[in-house]
């Protein structure tokens, strides 16, 4: 690939409200879309479309709202999930698969099951969180055809 | 890009040129140019939901004429369950089938049947191999193109398995062999509810040939079947269904055959298209197993039907009742065929029809000369240019199908502009002439 086609990006930001269970998930939706469209490969669609679902979701439940934004170019997606707070005390613990700080009420409609941030880490090639209590998440995951799934 | 064969197709005579198919077609197949429809064949995944909303009568769906049979010493009528309810009540199996007999068919073998056999080797396969889940039933062919053409990343989560209508003509196939008809003779034929079924014929799912011969359209046969029906009372018993297979031809009765999965049906193609939108989230961790019928109600609801899709519902339900219901009750293969023998033997390949360009960073400029355009148009998707939204119109311009001026909106702000570029040169003067004006 020519170094001219490296500037070819696209980045769409959605807003994301606070406990709006309705509207959840259409980010995710219009990103997986655009993949769609732009012709990545099945495996990276159905990774990118788990991975900011679940971003998606933990904005809704957890935080008192944010953004999602996806960068695209032709070599890798980078979705970035990034929420005003209130921010996770302890990251580590946060990451352990089946943990969960999710009420009762959100346990009911089938959410918080303990699995979002390992679930969006297993989807992605490179993942990081950034949280400080009080200031709120950032999560950023990249996204790329691998040689094994490429095909 | 392979030309690919399709049922629908459209009349042209017939066609005024309005814009209701474009707006109900779920994949956005269509457009209208110089007055008429137009189906994009890459894009049709021949649901037929354009045959049921067309006000003209203007798509069609081409299928075999019944006189095709005549090319065969053994025509073999293959009746869709969904053809059992298309009468009135009292109308039994034995006579339907009886009927077919009368048209000229040298056999009945029954595609409820067949449907039976194809429930008995899913189960099999959701516990014997490791398929991811959730499974999404492979039998209605629209549903098949749509995950092609629009979910390419649920390909592998598709029942690899044969579907009824395939499991029939492969089994009555060999049942003729069997009885010493030469296989050249033996002509199989499907009775079909919808469009979709002659396309998968033609354009095999799974397999690199179908076992059917020709598709004859249930409202073709319709008539010629209904004339006879009243001197068949009383006809022997030829059914050999039951209950289970016959309900296939109704949403949720090809799952509740496998009653050890978790499993959920949905019909109805914009419900499908939802509902796979959320499996591909992940959204769907607690389900094995989903129907998806592109018709709403099941086959009952199919384009090629006649009688209304909720009273054939009832009527299949009563004679199902009546043929004995039972998931437990599943009849054996017939001898030397096992469950592995319904699978399929070509992998199924996604269809990138929806990308805007072959390479990545082209289509990621194109994208963005598609959402500027998208701005730039009105978003009232009145469907005028022919295209059924604006974003499909900006899509269609990048593609380069297309023309900023389709839009009525588009043409009237350059008019505007052009009107008032007129108003301003015409009271312009030369020069020369200017100056005799100031005086």
């Amino acid at each position: 690939m020519d170094e001219k086609s490296r500037d070819e990006t696209i980045r769409v930001r959605f807003p994301v409200e606070q406990g709006d269970f309705v509207r959840a998930g259409e980010a995710s939706s219009k990103i997986k879309r655009l993949l769609l469209q732009l012709g990545f490969s099945a495996d990276v669609i159905r990774r990118a479309a788990v991975a900011t679902y679940e971003a998606e979701m933990n904005i809704v439940i957890h935080s008192w709202g944010g953004f999602l934004e996806a960068e695209i170019n032709p070599f890798r997606i980078i979705i970035t999930a990034q929420d005003k707070g209130p921010g996770i005390p302890d990251v580590d613990l946060a990451m352990e698969a089946g943990y969960s700080t999710a009420p009762e009420h959100i346990r009911e409609m089938g959410f918080g099951a303990g699995m979002g941030l390992p679930n969006m880490r297993s989807c992605s090639n490179e993942f990081t969180i950034e949280s400080e209590p009080g200031q709120g998440t950032t999560v950023k995951m990249a996204i790329w055809e691998t040689e094994e799934q490429a095909k | 890009m392979t030309s690919y064969f399709h049922a629908v197709t459209l009349n042209k005579d017939k066609c005024v040129g309005c814009t209701n198919c474009i707006k109900h077609c779920p994949t956005e197949a269509i457009r209208v140019k110089e007055g008429k429809a137009k189906i994009i064949d890459e894009r049709c995944i021949d649901c037929g939901e354009c045959i049921r909303i067309c006000p003209q009568h203007a798509k069609m769906a081409v299928t075999d004429a019944l006189e095709e049979i005549r090319r065969f010493r053994y025509p073999v009528a293959l009746p869709a369950p969904t053809l059992y309810g298309q009468f009135k009540s009292g109308t039994t199996v034995d006579m339907i089938i009886a009927g077919l007999l009368e048209l000229g068919f040298a056999r009945v073998w029954e595609v409820a049947r067949g449907a039976e056999m194809v429930s008995r080797a899913t189960r099999q396969f959701m516990q014997e191999t490791d398929l991811p889940k959730p499974v999404i039933s492979s039998a209605c062919p629209a549903v098949v193109r749509l995950i092609r053409v629009r979910f390419p990343e649920l390909i592998n989560n598709l029942l690899p398995v044969d579907s009824p209508m395939e499991a029939a003509a492969r089994l009555a196939k060999k049942e003729l062999a069997e009885e010493g008809c030469l296989e050249d003779q033996v002509g199989v034929f499907f009775i079909s509810p919808c469009a979709a079924k002659f396309t998968a014929v033609k354009n095999p799912i799974g397999r690199d040939k179908s076992f059917v011969d020709g598709v004859i359209a249930i409202s073709d046969i319709y008539g010629p079947l209904y004339g006879m029906l009243e001197k068949l009372k009383g006809a022997p018993r030829l059914q050999r269904s039951t209950g289970s297979g016959i309900f296939w031809a109704v949403s949720g009765g090809e799952m509740s055959l496998i009653p050890q999965s978790r499993s959920l049906a949905v019909d109805g193609l914009v419900n499908v298209a939802h509902l796979l939108e959320d499996v591909v989230m992940g959204k769907l961790k607690e389900v094995d197993f989903i129907e998806a019928l592109a018709c709403a109600g099941g086959c009952v609801g199919g384009p090629l039907t006649v009688e209304n899709p909720f009273l054939a519902k009832a009527r299949l339900a009563a004679l199902a009742r009546q043929a004995g219901q039972s998931a437990d009750q599943l009849p054996e293969f017939p001898a030397g065929i096992s469950w592995q023998d319904f699978a399929w033997t070509e992998a199924l390949q996604p269809q990138a029809v929806l990308k805007l360009d072959d390479d990545l960073a082209a289509a990621i400029r194109k994208m963005e000369i598609l959402d500027e355009l998208h701005k730039s148009l009105p978003g009232l998707d009145c469907g005028s240019c022919g295209a059924p939204t604006c974003r499909a119109l900006a899509e269609d311009i990048v593609r380069g199908q297309g023309n900023e001026v389709d839009c009525v909106f588009k043409l009237r702000e350059k008019v505007a502009e052009l009107a008032a570029r007129m108003v301003e040169l015409s009271s312009k003067l030369p020069p020369s002439m200017n100056e005799n004006k100031q005086k």
